[in-house]
């Protein structure tokens, strides 16, 4: 039996059946940082074995570009904010075979998500000098808003990590291990100190799904809960912790109302604390 | 030397105590210690006496722990930090197995021998020990034993401490796990302002003691040593039933109180993850990118998570009104029956630890309230 790294059996791609075929991949960029792309650049070694691996036909950051191109697998990072992103990520989902979420815009709207609960036009009238010139939606919104997604990467940034675990789980044709658990869990196993019971800082890691490592607790800070809501989510009772370790209310909703403030989760919570 | 272990006690003086490290690391272990790191105080690797805590003591109460400083020359004038032993003996992440894939002959697996350096741990506590013991019948003495964590096991050196200062969080004189070290160690100390009351129980103690250069205990050094583990006991002011919780948490299963903690409880896992006898993990899978290799890991778990609960197609345990009652009915209840007693040991981490200060001692007061002893 030939070994084939790379892809098993069923999940060839039936487009380019041969030997020589590899799965074919694009990244796609919306309204984003370009940090999740980045993710991948930053693969080091691992970026080298996954060139091997699959053709990369469309990465307009790391050169390739061909946008409308026939894949396997389609990174999205970015949110949807303007009436052409809306048409460019219908036309991507027509073209392969599985759409990826990647990061906090694609997942959640990105911090841009912000505009959604102001007034997008006074906005925009406050910092272009010609802002007819704009074509842009009133709301930032995530990918699966638009078009089926079939996996969806949170963080924000992504990690090298997430990504590779994931780019493996897909090219083994599984699905990838979720990660549910949230950030304290992890924050434990590192054993770290907790910020919030050893210095009072208003961490959101009870409240946001693992991924990161537990990152800013290892460094002794509190997390701004990059990596989203966890499931079950007790905002309440974390409202009322960080009102008693003296954060005002309009503290509090900036803690849920940030990079992740288009999740529901953090949204409600963070609309509730400002009606 | 027998005699020595015999006679029961010897005296080292504070000046001397220099010595028990060098001994110790002379004869093969790596010294694990507490130290001041980040805001607490963590076990971590000790090569000198000026490494431990001094002048420092606790202030815990639920959701909350600091450091303060103190005009105490003790060495171990505090209460237990965050971690005991557990993560010494059941690693919160450590891969048990591989697989390589082989062109020829599909897939080759192979265990991954555990890492387990002989280690002497400086300052345990007799609700860790209690909860060592317990650890170790589930992890060795049960029908399966656990070769990387007996590998550990076997490795410790017990070097404990009688605890004089319990935080407003411990009940262990309660559970009847502490504040007395009474069995389980290697060498058991007492500390007193001229230095420490050494008792050694194991042959591996009595050798470490016998390098020692100890002199025979005083009763003035005794009687020095006594009191204050006695007026720490007395400290302790949570009160916990000693009697088998298990018919009545299991009668009552509906409690409207089990609602009302959910409604505080994070579901975050930090009270099992702080707990020394909590072992429930999570396994998982990390292949390398090509798909020739892959690692199979063990992680802490717990019974706040979605997926342990998790079988085919449904998670059992949704809410966290369940998750909460998981924990409590297993580790109050149902423990009776596989471990024979309690799983808990009265150490006051779950309370102090929980982000949202949820003391179980009241929840378990609430929801045994007819009861006589609760
Ligand atoms: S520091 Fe934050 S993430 Fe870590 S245990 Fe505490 S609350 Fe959870
Ligand atoms: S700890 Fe929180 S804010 Fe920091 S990297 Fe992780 S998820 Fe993001
Ligand atoms: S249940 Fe709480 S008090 Fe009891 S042993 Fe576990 S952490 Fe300690
Ligand atoms: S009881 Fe406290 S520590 Fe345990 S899961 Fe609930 S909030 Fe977290």
């Amino acid at each position: 039996m030939e070994h084939r790294p790379g892809m098993t059996g069923q999940e060839t791609n039936t487009a380019a059946a041969e030997a020589v075929s590899k799965p074919r991949i694009a990244v796609h960029k919306f309204a984003s940082c370009d940090g999740c792309q980045l993710a991948f650049l930053n693969l080091g070694e691992d970026l080298l074995a996954l060139m091997e691996m699959v053709d990369v036909v469309h990465f307009a950051e790391a050169g390739p570009v061909d946008p409308d191109a026939e894949v396997d697998f389609a990174f999205i990072e970015g949110s949807i904010s303007t009436p052409a992103d809306i048409e460019r990520v219908k036309r991507i989902r027509e073209r392969s075979r599985y759409v990826i979420a990647v990061g906090a815009c694609a997942t959640a709207g990105g911090l841009q998500a912000l505009r959604n609960m102001a007034d997008a036009g006074q906005w925009m009238r406050a910092v272009y000098a010609e802002p007819g010139n704009i074509k842009s939606l009133d709301t930032s919104t995530p990918v699966a808003q638009h078009i089926k997604v079939d996996l969806e990467l949170w963080g924000c940034p992504v990690n090298g990590r997430q990504v590779l675990a994931a780019v493996r789980a897909l090219l083994s044709g599984v699905a990838p291990a979720e990660e549910h658990d949230k950030v304290c869990l992890e924050c434990k196993r590192r054993q770290s100190v907790c910020v919030m019971v050893a210095k009072g800082m208003p961490c959101m890691g009870p409240m946001t799904r693992t991924g990161c490592g537990a990152l800013c607790p290892s460094f002794g800070r509190d997390c701004y809960g990059c990596y989203g809501p966890a499931e079950n989510s007790n905002t309440d009772s974390l409202t009322r912790r960080f009102e008693g370790l003296g954060l005002l209310p309009d503290a509090v909703a900036r803690r849920f109302l940030s990079i992740n403030n288009g999740a529901p989760a953090f949204n409600d919570a963070g609309r509730k604390l400002r009606e | 030397m027998a005699q020595m272990a015999a006679a029961g006690f010897s005296f080292l003086q504070r000046g001397r105590f220099q010595q028990l490290f060098d001994v110790l690391q002379e004869a093969g272990y790596r010294c694990v210690g507490p130290r001041v790191t980040d805001g607490a105080i963590l076990y971590d690797t000790v090569t000198k006496v000026e490494d431990l805590p001094q002048a420092v003591r606790d202030r815990q109460a639920p959701g909350h722990y600091r450091l303060e400083s103190s005009k105490s020359e003790l060495y171990f004038a505090w209460a237990n930090g965050p971690q005991a032993l557990k993560p010494l003996v059941f690693k919160p992440r450590e891969t048990l197995w591989q697989c390589q894939a082989q062109p020829s002959r599909g897939l080759q697996f192979e265990t991954v021998p555990p890492e387990a350096p002989a280690t002497a741990v400086i300052g345990v506590r007799a609700c860790d020990l209690a909860a060592l013991r317990l650890q170790d019948r589930h992890f060795i003495h049960g029908p399966v034993v656990d070769p990387a964590y007996l590998a550990r096991r076997r490795n410790l050196f017990l070097v404990a401490v009688n605890c004089t200062h319990p935080a407003d969080t411990c009940f262990c004189r309660s559970t009847g796990d502490g504040p007395q070290v009474t069995n389980g160690f290697d060498l058991l100390l007492s500390e007193i302002d001229a230095g420490f009351v050494i008792e050694a129980r194991t042959d591996q103690g009595v050798d470490v003691l016998g390098r020692l250069p100890t002199e025979g205990a005083t009763a003035k050094q005794l009687e020095a040593a006594r009191q204050p583990i006695a007026r720490g006991a007395q400290a302790q002011t949570r009160r916990f039933p000693t009697r088998n919780l298990r018919d009545t948490l299991l009668s009552n299963l509906d409690h409207p109180r089990w609602q009302q903690v959910a409604e505080r409880c994070l579901s975050c896992g930090n009270c099992t993850a702080v707990c020394p006898t909590c072992f429930c993990h999570s396994e998982g899978d990390e292949p390398t990118l090509d798909g020739s290799r892959s690692e199979h890991y063990r992680q802490w778990g717990s019974c706040f998570t979605r997926t342990h609960s998790y079988i085919h197609g449904l998670v059992i345990r949704g809410d966290t009104r369940l998750r909460y009652r998981q924990w409590l009915t297993h580790k109050l209840g149902t423990w009776h029956e596989q471990y024979g007693r309690s799983g808990c040991v009265g150490c006051g981490r779950c309370i102090s630890w929980c982000p949202v200060g949820i003391d179980l001692t009241e929840e378990i007061a609430a929801i045994c309230a007819s009861a006589a002893d609760a």
